[in-house]
């Protein structure tokens, strides 16, 4: 202890030389099984009860037990202070590696990345997940387990669409919380109830009829918000268990769209601070040859047709393109010059801090993947369309596809890619009070096939009919999937 | 500015909620396999929990996600022969999907199809005796020997040979012979160009010649394995209660029992198998089978074999007091003593058995008896009925009626403070 704490502060100093901006840190060593805990509660030291976490652990601890995966040496999240946990079984070199790269790497990331600071806010959450699993334990008190599970199961199905992706969402706190939630419980069912007034006030009724043609006037991109405001059955408590789970899918938001920059970042520092610890004498020789040996091994990229190819490690790219910034600052070549007129002969430290502050993956990939990485790294482009009996190659790592592998590959970690666009589109107010969603196709990819299933999710916080109509890339209706009228959820 | 929490001594069941409302899901299932489990598994296997298969269906988590079709690209990294429009054909099994985020959760899937999991034996016991909880039995004072036990821990640079850990000891061989072995062959390789070279003096090229073989003689004497590269196996001492109990299972197989009897013998058994194991460090079972005579069998033959004719318990208690003296010494084994029985016994045998326990008793933890099969005075019960005043911290009788009693009974018997 008292020796990770001398190089804590020797790697705080360093770090701090390097102008890395940071929340203050807390270290906590744990155990394997600690560590599966943590695994199942995707990281946040406290949550809810439910079944699914189990089963995250289960999984975890299974993989783990018969060899098929090792744990993480490291999880570090995303709180002021920054919480990091580290495994017992690490050596002091991974210790150290571990402060480096989670403690001052991921921490400054999280400060200083214009995602999370929209998105989340590191000082409240903690506190906001303790509120969280106080009010649904005390739902569960009230309305029995079962029925909470039942709409905590509803929720999570559609967490990744209970996001606001375009504007930057309300701060949290606990306090405020709890204060407001009562408020917000009788504010929300007047509003809700107005909504749903069968009876109009005579002098009202032109305005709704007006609001029967467009309701909602804007499409709506984040269906738990929308549920949340405006669904016609659900009771108060579920409401503010609607807006729980729409908190935590909004926390985790960043962390999906920022995976290479954030884990590159990290890497990047880890890799210049072990390396100047030991320009200053406080590592031995040995220490920093189990450096490189765990350094490189976090930094193996195997080729696509290796079979343990499980795509572009994120630690790898974003690594090697950090460390191209640093390059093409310091020592740009001819082509650098042309591709990168601004940042060739720049100083490296304030480009790279830019380059973390205000970009997520695909930007930041589309915005600085260079020539030489896509020569490194060997990239090329297959394509692979449904019309066709193969698929065939569209661009390598030349001259003529250096364009097209990198907006490619930008696109791949574009949100449309992972997840499909989702709206809400239309409510029948007046009528069946059906909810009408529409998928916009990208690249012509049509909704999976459990896309019935979800929508029972949908029909079960909805109360009514719900429809989901795919478009394709003109715009017309290319399938249309319904939910049935009362149809119960399996399992 | 820096907080270090060691956190390893904190509880680490803080899954266990979650996970029982995973348990909770997945009921149907767990009470099936555990079902199983009893009527498949040989009775000292049983104690060891079990593992639950789940059918992805029941526990899925669906997300709104892309199914397979239209034009996808993949950017790929290692490319080594491709040119710009070189065709090939789908690979099977990522045709047409996205190869990494297309289906909901595809990094679970392959986990998911097969979700097995393992449940502990107090679990394992829960849905045994049907949802019953298991309570906190018995705080027994034990005669408590510990001899330590080895439990692995990260590796060390010294050890014994065969804590040897082949793989990162060669590993690490391999790596010091690359690098201590880089130079040599960049000079070596430097020598023998000069050499080619024909412009050279007779004199130089035997010098070289020279330096060429020490050079080759210290790269082939590097060592293949030193003692620097060595890893081995780390153990640390985990203390373990060394004690040892043998259990006793008596049972009539005279025609007059039942299978449903024995069903329900052996449910009481198993229950104080189970018990005892978590007590104890070693359980030794002994079964004795008696009709009219008595005799040492397996679990097979002690469960499901029938004989006929009538029944004389003295046999079994004199098998079992012989046994005990010579196989289990009592200041040796913590000896536990459980009979079953539908409580005949023939009418002479009355005064040879109250003997027998007056001897057997003093020597066992704790004798007892259940008499399965409604409850009217059988000759046996009257027997015993006396005896359980006199020996009363030592010896119980209870009698079960049906599969329900058998958990309050057995609760019952070693719940009332007892010395054991």
């Amino acid at each position: 202890m008292p020796l990770l704490q001398r190089f804590e502060n020797e790697i705080g100093r360093i770090a701090n030389d390097f102008g890395l901006d940071c929340y203050s840190n807390q270290l906590e060593v744990i155990s394997a099984e600690q560590m599966i805990d943590a695994y199942a509660s995707v990281g946040l030291p406290i949550s809810y009860f439910h079944w699914s976490y189990g089963k995250q652990f289960e999984m975890t601890r299974a993989r783990y037990e018969s060899g098929k995966m090792g744990l993480a040496y490291e999880m570090v999240i995303n709180s002021s202070p920054c919480i990091a946990y580290l495994m017992e079984e690490n050596t002091m070199a991974m210790q150290v590696l571990v402060i480096a790269h989670a403690c001052y790497g991921h921490n400054s990331f999280f400060k200083g990345n214009y995602m999370f600071r929209e998105w989340t806010d590191a000082s409240a959450i903690v506190d906001y997940m303790a509120f969280a699993k106080d009010y649904i334990l005390q739902c569960e008190g009230q309305h029995g387990v079962d029925e909470v599970e039942q709409v905590l199961d509803s929720c999570h199905a559609l967490m990744s669409h209970g996001v606001n992706r375009y504007v930057r969402p309300p701060a949290l706190s606990k306090a405020e919380e709890k204060l407001r939630q009562k408020d917000r419980e009788v504010a929300l069912q007047n509003q809700v109830n107005h909504l749903w007034a069968t009876i109009p006030q005579a002098n009202e009724e032109d305005e709704l009829e007006q609001a029967e043609i467009k309701f909602p006037t804007e499409p709506e991109e984040n269906l738990l918000y929308f549920i949340e405001k405006n669904s016609p059955i659900l009771e108060p408590w579920q409401r503010e268990v609607v807006r729980i789970v729409r908190k935590i899918a909004q926390y985790f938001y960043p962390q999906k769209q920022t995976k290479v920059m954030n884990e590159g970042w990290a890497c990047f520092w880890h890799y210049s601070i072990f390396t100047e610890l030991h320009a200053q004498g406080l590592i031995s020789d040995g220490f920093m040859l189990e450096f490189f040996d765990i350094h490189s091994r976090v930094l193996r990229q195997t080729d696509f047709n290796n079979p343990a190819y499980s795509g572009i490690n994120p630690y790898t790219l974003g690594y090697a393109m950090m460390t191209d910034i640093r390059r093409i600052c310091e020592a740009p070549t001819e082509e650098d010059k042309q591709w990168f007129p601004d940042l060739a002969g720049s100083d490296w430290q304030q480009s790279l801090d830019f380059a973390m502050r205000n970009f997520k993956d695909e930007s930041f990939i589309l915005q600085y993947l260079s020539p030489k990485v896509i020569r490194d790294l060997k990239l090329f482009i297959v394509v692979d369309d449904e019309h066709l009996d193969h698929v065939w190659v569209s661009a390598i790592h030349d001259e003529q596809g250096y364009q097209q592998v990198r907006a490619d590959l930008a696109s791949e970690y574009s949100l449309s890619r992972t997840e499909p666009n989702i709206q809400v589109t239309n409510v029948a107010l007046r009528g069946d009070r059906c909810l009408t969603l529409q998928h916009a196709q990208v690249d012509g990819r049509p909704m999976a096939d459990n896309t019935s299933d979800m929508l029972k999710h949908v029909h079960q916080l909805w109360g009514f009919k719900v429809v989901l109509q795919s478009l394709d890339v003109d715009g017309e209706v290319n399938k249309t999937y319904t939910s049935a009228e009362s149809s119960p959820i399996d399992g | 500015m820096l907080h270090i929490i060691d956190r390893r001594f904190n509880s680490t069941n803080k899954s266990s909620v979650n996970r029982q409302r995973l348990m909770k899901r997945v009921q149907a299932r767990i009470k099936e396999a555990v079902e199983e489990a009893v009527s498949k598994r040989a009775m000292d296997d049983l104690g060891r929990g079990g593992e639950v298969s789940v059918p992805k269906a029941d526990i899925s988590e669906p997300v709104f996600g892309h199914g397979s079709g239209g034009q996808v690209t993949h950017v790929l990294p290692g490319n080594k022969q491709f040119k710009v429009g070189d065709k090939m054909m789908r690979p099977s099994g990522r045709g047409g999907g996205d190869g990494g985020a297309g289906h909901g959760a595809s990094d679970d899937a392959q986990y998911e199809n097969e979700f097995t999991f393992q449940i502990t034996r107090a679990e394992y016991l829960d849905y045994l005796f049907d949802g019953l909880e298991l309570p906190y039995l018995v705080k027994k004072d034990l005669s408590k020997q510990e001899s330590p036990k080895y439990r692995n821990a990260g590796f060390t640079s010294q050890g014994s040979p065969e804590k040897l850990n082949v793989l990162r000891t060669l590993a690490r061989a391999r790596g010091r012979r690359i690098a201590l072995t880089a130079n040599l062959k960049k000079r070596i390789l430097a020598l023998q160009l000069q050499l080619e070279q024909d412009e050279l003096e007779v004199e130089e090229r035997l010098q070289l010649e020279a330096e060429l073989q020490r050079l080759l003689k210290r790269k082939s004497s590097l060592p293949f394995l030193e003692e620097v590269d060595l890893r081995f196996h780390n153990l640390t001492q985990v203390p373990n209660p060394a004690t040892s109990a043998v259990m006793f299972c008596l049972m009539d197989v005279s025609g007059s029992m039942t299978q449903a009897m024995k069903d329900m013998a052996k449910r009481y058994f198993l229950l104080l198998y189970l018990f005892l194991e978590r007590q104890y460090g070693k359980t030794e079972i002994v079964f004795i089978s008696h009709h009219t005579q008595a005799q040492e069998v397996d679990d097979q033959t002690f469960f499901y074999s029938r004989e006929s004719g009538g029944t004389i318990v003295s046999s079994a208690l004199q098998l079992t007091l012989d046994i005990i003296q010579q196989r289990y010494p009592s200041h040796n084994w913590n000896i536990y003593v459980a009979q079953a029985s539908d409580g005949d016994n023939w009418a002479d045998d009355s005064e040879r058995c109250q003997q027998l326990i007056h001897q057997l008793v003093p020597l066992c933890q704790y004798f007892t008896y259940v008499e399965i099969g409604k409850h009217t005075e059988k000759p046996l019960w009257s027997d015993y009925a006396p005896l359980a005043v006199t020996h009363g911290d030592h010896f119980a009788m209870r009698s079960i009626t049906s599969v329900k009693d058998i958990y309050p009974v057995f609760h019952d018997l070693f719940s009332r403070g007892k010395t054991l």
